[in-house]
């Protein structure tokens, strides 16, 4: 059985309450997430990251597709008796104080009053806001509402956690305690479904990613595969090479650069290594290095496959004002 | 059931730690506490003034409370996004809607009882004594609180589906002709046309009916109505109210939470 498990899931939203024109935040998703797996989902702002979230808790209706959690349809209230969520930019009631709230959350989720009570007392300790339990949440730092609203989701020691941008807005020391958070949840089996727009964090944390861009999927899997086959240009290092080599390299369209007796050559990623090692050697060159150029970081993929897209993106929301709900 | 009550006592809470509330309740009081100046110069009808000024002062703060509370009762939850938090947990849509109102239906009954308290106590001051005969203002208190009861259902009918200003205006306005139902039947009895007439019976039929829990004047004066009609007035306000939140609960179950 799948932790989340995603098919097709499309929604439209209309433009305006008159309005007959739609625009298309989520198209077509489909991706499943293990048990016990931490699953990043990564995205520009407006991807369609929290329109998914939202749609797995029912906030929002899907034009299209379905979506289950832990093996039961999102309508099953039921579903959401196992999951744990963190909104984006969590606002919580000012009138309360951080216990109130906790308590206020386990009575949502069925828990008795002593229940309650310790586990309201657990999960302050654990997210470092015990000494604030009595405190009004108005009087609360961004960092101490973002820890709260984790606490809230874990009330009820939910199997799976969704958190959307847990990172967002957070200072590096923020950031560092969320991430000991999840990694803590790892440990003890829960599966973790969260969106960032971070990518150091999705780094460090995620077993598998989802790269969402304009509402589609545009790459699943486990990020160091990921990394490792996008090779971005081939590099071929020269020792002074004569000209003939040059001529003879010109056909592969390279961009030369010169560092004194070294040359630099970039090549397309789809050029022939064979073929280019060939054509250097014969005109007489001397080959110090070849090499695939690949991207060093989630960062550096991100934004190509980002960059890949954007005309098509643009093309696209321009025609799915169009589209009508299904 | 177990958490339609932890919403309750939740929206209970918000309720009663908002200054809107206090200010309300002291003006009420106030008022209430005027009817002693305006019995000492009301010569031989100062305990009918005074049962007048209480008894309107308990409605029409109560009013106040139902609508100005009860407009921003969802719509709140909806625009801090404090709802998704709800929601996330295992709680229906139902269930929210129907917690809200318990709250602010407790609520009111607490103000009410504050405010009964002070009525009372000013009429003591008044008459130096209570007697039984005193107790004829507290089912006039009852019809104000199955109003209020209505109230709330037609202000969190409202608070879904627009902003607190609009839901203001909407409420207050049916709350109005609610109250002119009787006219607007006189009115369509003594038309020509029978278009209008079956018209304005149509309309009164169907917007609720406030006029009907209007018991302030026989109370100053210590009148009961019959059984049957607290009977009847207190079914049509639970029916009343059960359509209406059948209602808020059917526009909200489909309601896009973006």
């Amino acid at each position: 059985m799948w932790a989340v498990e995603i098919n097709e899931l499309t929604k439209d939203y209309r433009l305006g309450f008159w309005s007959k024109k739609h625009k298309r935040a989520l198209d077509h998703l489909s991706l499943t997430v293990e048990p016990g797996e931490v699953f990043g989902l990564l995205g520009p702002n407006g991807a369609g990251k929290t329109t998914l979230m939202k749609l797995l808790l029912r906030l929002t209706f899907p034009t299209a597709g379905s979506a289950s959690i832990l093996g039961r349809p999102l309508g099953d209230v039921r579903a959401r008796a196992r999951l744990g969520y963190l909104p984006e930019n969590p606002y919580f009631y000012d009138h309360l104080t951080a216990a109130e709230f906790l308590n206020y959350a386990g009575w949502l989720c069925g828990l008795d009053a002593v229940e309650r009570r310790q586990r309201s007392h657990e999960l302050l300790e654990r997210v470092g806001l015990s000494g604030s339990a009595g405190v009004p949440m108005r009087r609360f730092s961004k960092g101490m509402v973002q820890r709260l609203g984790i606490a809230q989701a874990l009330v009820n020691d939910p199997d799976v956690v969704l958190l959307d941008e847990p990172m967002s807005g957070l200072d590096p020391l923020g950031r560092r305690q969320v991430r000991d958070l999840v990694l803590d949840l790892r440990r003890n089996g829960k599966t973790i479904f969260f969106s960032t727009h971070i990518l150091p964090d999705a780094e460090a944390l995620c077993d598998r990613v989802a790269v969402l861009n304009g509402g589609r999927l545009q790459d699943l899997g486990n990020l160091q595969e990921i990394l490792r086959s996008s090779v971005q240009s081939i590099e071929l290092v020269l020792h002074d090479p004569p000209p003939q080599a040059l001529a003879a390299l010109a056909g592969f369209n390279p961009t030369v650069t010169r560092n004194g007796d070294r040359v630099r050559l970039e090549l397309s990623a789809n050029a022939d290594a064979d073929a280019v090692l060939k054509a250097a050697l014969g005109a007489g060159a001397r080959v110090v290095s070849l090499n695939p150029v690949k991207l060093f970081s989630l960062e550096d993929y991100f934004l190509s496959r980002v960059q890949e897209s954007a005309p098509r993106s643009t093309e696209e929301k321009v025609s799915s004002t169009e589209a009508g709900l299904g | 059931m177990n958490r339609i009550a932890a919403i309750a006592v939740h929206t209970f809470k918000e309720s009663v730690r908002e200054r809107v509330l206090y200010t309300l309740v002291v003006f009420a009081m106030l008022m209430i506490g005027a009817g002693l100046i305006l019995g000492s110069v009301s010569v031989g009808i100062n305990e009918i003034a005074l049962v007048n000024l209480g008894l309107s002062a308990i409605s029409i703060f109560g009013l106040l409370i139902a609508v100005f509370i009860g407009i921003s009762l969802v719509w709140k939850e909806v625009e801090r996004r404090t709802l998704y938090n709800v929601l996330s947990k295992p709680v229906a849509r139902a269930e929210f809607i129907l917690g809200k109102y318990f709250g602010l239906v407790l609520t009111l009954a607490v103000n009410t009882a504050v405010m009964t308290a002070g009525f009372y106590l000013v009429l003591w001051c008044e008459k130096g004594r209570l007697t039984a005969a005193d107790l004829a203002p507290l089912e006039a208190i009852y019809f104000i609180l199955l109003e209020l009861m209505l109230v709330v259902g037609v202000a969190l009918l409202f608070s879904t589906m627009s902003s607190p200003a609009l839901s203001a205006v909407f409420t207050l306005s049916l709350y109005v002709i609610g109250n002119l139902l009787s006219d607007l039947r006189g009115f369509g009895e003594q038309s020509g046309s029978a278009a209008l007439r079956g018209l304005l019976r149509a309309v009164s039929l169907v917007l609720p009916d406030f006029g009907a829990f209007s018991d302030i004047a026989p109370a100053a004066h210590g009148e009961l109505v019959a059984g049957w009609q607290v009977l009847s007035h207190s079914l049509y306000a639970v029916l009343y109210t059960a359509i209406l939140l059948s209602a808020t609960i059917l526009i909200f179950e489909r309601r896009d939470l973006r």
